[in-house]
């Protein structure tokens, strides 16, 4: 166990550094300066700017000095939020992003796993076609036509919760629920078809051959497998609903790590976007880690692999 | 849901969209005295805050967020399936280095890719259309590089699936055989391998419809896609959106875009589940 988790976290390193140092070309090599005011910046001022936030020099040069930057745990200032070092930036807004997220990450699963095993034991019945139909729906709306219209209803129309802002827990309601509910039919279907396949199974026959009663049989015999594909799939989602989502930042005015980035990527605030990058990319390699480590105590046959 | 009356759903979507705003007596960018006007008879979604017809915005809304849908859809289906095919067949080192590449871009975030595209080639493509016979086109320019930006990053998905295809498909033995009669990588991979894996691929394309639409509508909402005197269904809702306030909100500016775009969306996710299910 302790050598796959090393391999892994040797083997991410390369892919990180690699993401990191494109992200920083590609902001650097878009059109924009990231000092561009109204009005013009003359060459002097412009160069000792460059020079005072280490974007002198040609771009390999520049990668290079930001990547042992990096490594020696200084993401770099922000260049649109003058006094204001990435690392502060990520600090103040990260937790809010995950504390969002995690809301949203527990409804999702919470929500959707017990519809899903709901449909199952109720297979090709009618209320598993009208799950499935409403699960369909809660998936194919995106957060951005789903938000403006809660809080067209549940703010303005009905005014339950308030519209937006950050800091009590009725504000906190309706970003939670808008980021959750697409993930909600997603996992409702995971676990339907999961456990409808598990339950079809030779290993399900057998067992209920010898005996085992309904209850361990769903429990200790079919629930393990029929996890897997929600687990897979939850490693994924888990990084990106952490990581918050951006639009519904920007609608309930929230001041997470997703606001940041849109105004970093706006404004070419090349080490703000590339330190988000990193954490993004590090969030999505944990998970990805989380994930596969699960799949390996779930799933025996992929035990014996590795 | 039949997949028939699905099917004829979109079909009025679609056409609804190209022949609405010739049968629309005004136009997109037609401003009058009647700010946020609520729904009538004269105006039957109502009008927004510069006065214009709301329904008529929405129809050639739909003609790009539509265009987005397909253009984007097809570069990406064009650039998935080569890759997977290739990077499945190839095997070995290729294979792996391909698939590292789909990883890494798997993890830079997409709106980047898509705003360096656009903001990078912008004028060189305005200046390239200028001196062809698409020289009408070059207005366009920042549109055109939204449709292939859009494709170029919807396509990662794609490649990993026909890759994993073809891993099983090319030890099968009528691709050993037309190996064996000298045919050339190329043939066997368009022509054997291909047919195999298209049903999979034509089931993915009506995820990538929603998905490249959903995209531009996400762009649009930040402010970064289609811009103005244009207008898609994401910058429709982004602008519905930005006129809620507690003293009045407008409420046909959100419900309209968001009900056309939420329908459209829901009408190509139910077509690609039943297609999905026919094949199993």
């Amino acid at each position: 166990m302790l050598t796959f988790l090393t391999r892994r976290l040797m083997s991410s390193i390369p892919v990180v550094l690699t993401v990191l140092a494109l992200c920083f070309l590609l902001v650097r090599i878009a059109p924009g300066s990231p000092f561009a005011t109204e009005r013009a910046l003359d060459p002097k001022t412009k160069a000792y700017l460059e020079e005072k936030y280490g974007l002198s020099g040609s771009l390999p040069q520049q990668i290079i000095r930001y990547g042992s930057n990096v490594l020696h745990g200084d993401l770099g200032d922000s260049l649109k939020f003058r006094g204001r070092t990435v690392v502060e930036i990520i600090a103040q807004s990260l937790p809010r992003s995950l504390l969002l997220g995690s809301i949203a990450f527990t409804l999702a699963l919470g929500l959707g796993i017990p519809m899903g095993a709901w449909a199952a034991a109720r297979h090709n019945k009618t209320p598993d076609h009208w799950l499935n139909s409403i699960a369909l729906l809660t998936l194919s709306i995106p957060t951005f036509v789903l938000a403006p219209v809660a809080v067209l209803f549940f703010s303005f129309g009905i005014p339950l919760f308030p519209p937006a802002g950050w800091g009590t827990l009725p504000q906190l309601v309706l970003p939670s629920l808008c980021l959750a509910l697409p993930f909600v039919g997603v996992c409702a279907r995971l676990t339907r078809s999961g456990l409808i396949e598990t339950t079809g199974a030779d290993f399900i026959r057998t067992a209920r051959a010898k005996g085992v009663t309904e209850k361990t049989l769903i429990l200790i015999h079919a629930l393990r497998p029929a996890v897997l594909p929600l687990v897979a799939y939850a490693g994924p989602l888990a990084a990106s609903i952490l990581t918050g989502s951006l639009v519904i930042e920007e609608i309930f005015a929230i001041p997470g790590i997703g606001q940041f980035f849109v105004s970093g990527v706006m404004n070419r605030d090349v080490f703000l976007v590339s330190g988000v990058v990193l954490i993004y990319c590090v969030l999505l390699l944990f998970f990805n880690l989380v994930t596969d480590w699960l799949t390996a105590i779930l799933d025996p046959r992929i035990r014996a692999q590795s | 849901m039949k997949t028939r009356l699905i099917l004829f759903f979109l079909l009025t979507v679609l056409v609804a969209s190209i022949a609405g705003p010739w049968l629309s007596p005004y136009d997109l960018s037609d401003l009058s005295n009647l700010r946020l006007d609520s729904p009538s008879k004269t105006h039957w979604f109502g009008t927004d805050l510069h006065g214009r017809d709301l329904l008529t915005r929405l129809l050639y809304g739909g003609r790009i967020s539509l265009l987005v849908g397909f253009v984007g859809a097809t570069v990406s289906l064009f650039v998935g399936v080569t890759y997977g095919l290739v990077a499945g067949y190839l095997g070995g080192r290729i294979d792996n280095a391909m698939m590292r590449l789909v990883d890494i871009l798997y993890a830079l975030p997409r709106i980047v890719l898509v705003i360096v595209l656009i903001s990078l080639f912008d004028l060189k493509l305005k200046a390239l259309l200028d001196h062809t016979w698409f020289a009408s086109l070059a207005p366009h320019a920042r549109l055109l590089l939204l449709f292939m930006g859009l494709g170029l990053v919807e396509w990662l998905t794609l490649a990993r699936i026909v890759r994993a295809q073809v891993l099983s498909i090319k030890e099968r033995p009528f691709v050993l055989s037309a190996r064996l009669i000298g045919q050339t990588t190329p043939t066997i991979l368009f022509r054997q391998i291909l047919p195999q894996v298209l049903p999979t691929v034509l089931t993915y394309l009506t995820l990538a419809l929603p998905a490249v639409i959903l995209e531009e509508s996400f762009l649009s909402f930040l402010g970064l896609g289609v811009q103005a005197p244009l207008a898609s269904w994401g910058t429709l809702l982004a602008d519905g959106t930005a006129l809620l306030n507690p003293i009045q909100s407008p409420w046909w500016c959100v419900l309209f875009p968001a009900l056309v775009l939420a329908t459209t969306l829901l009408l190509l996710n139910f077509l690609g589940d039943q297609l999905r299910q026919s094949r199993k």
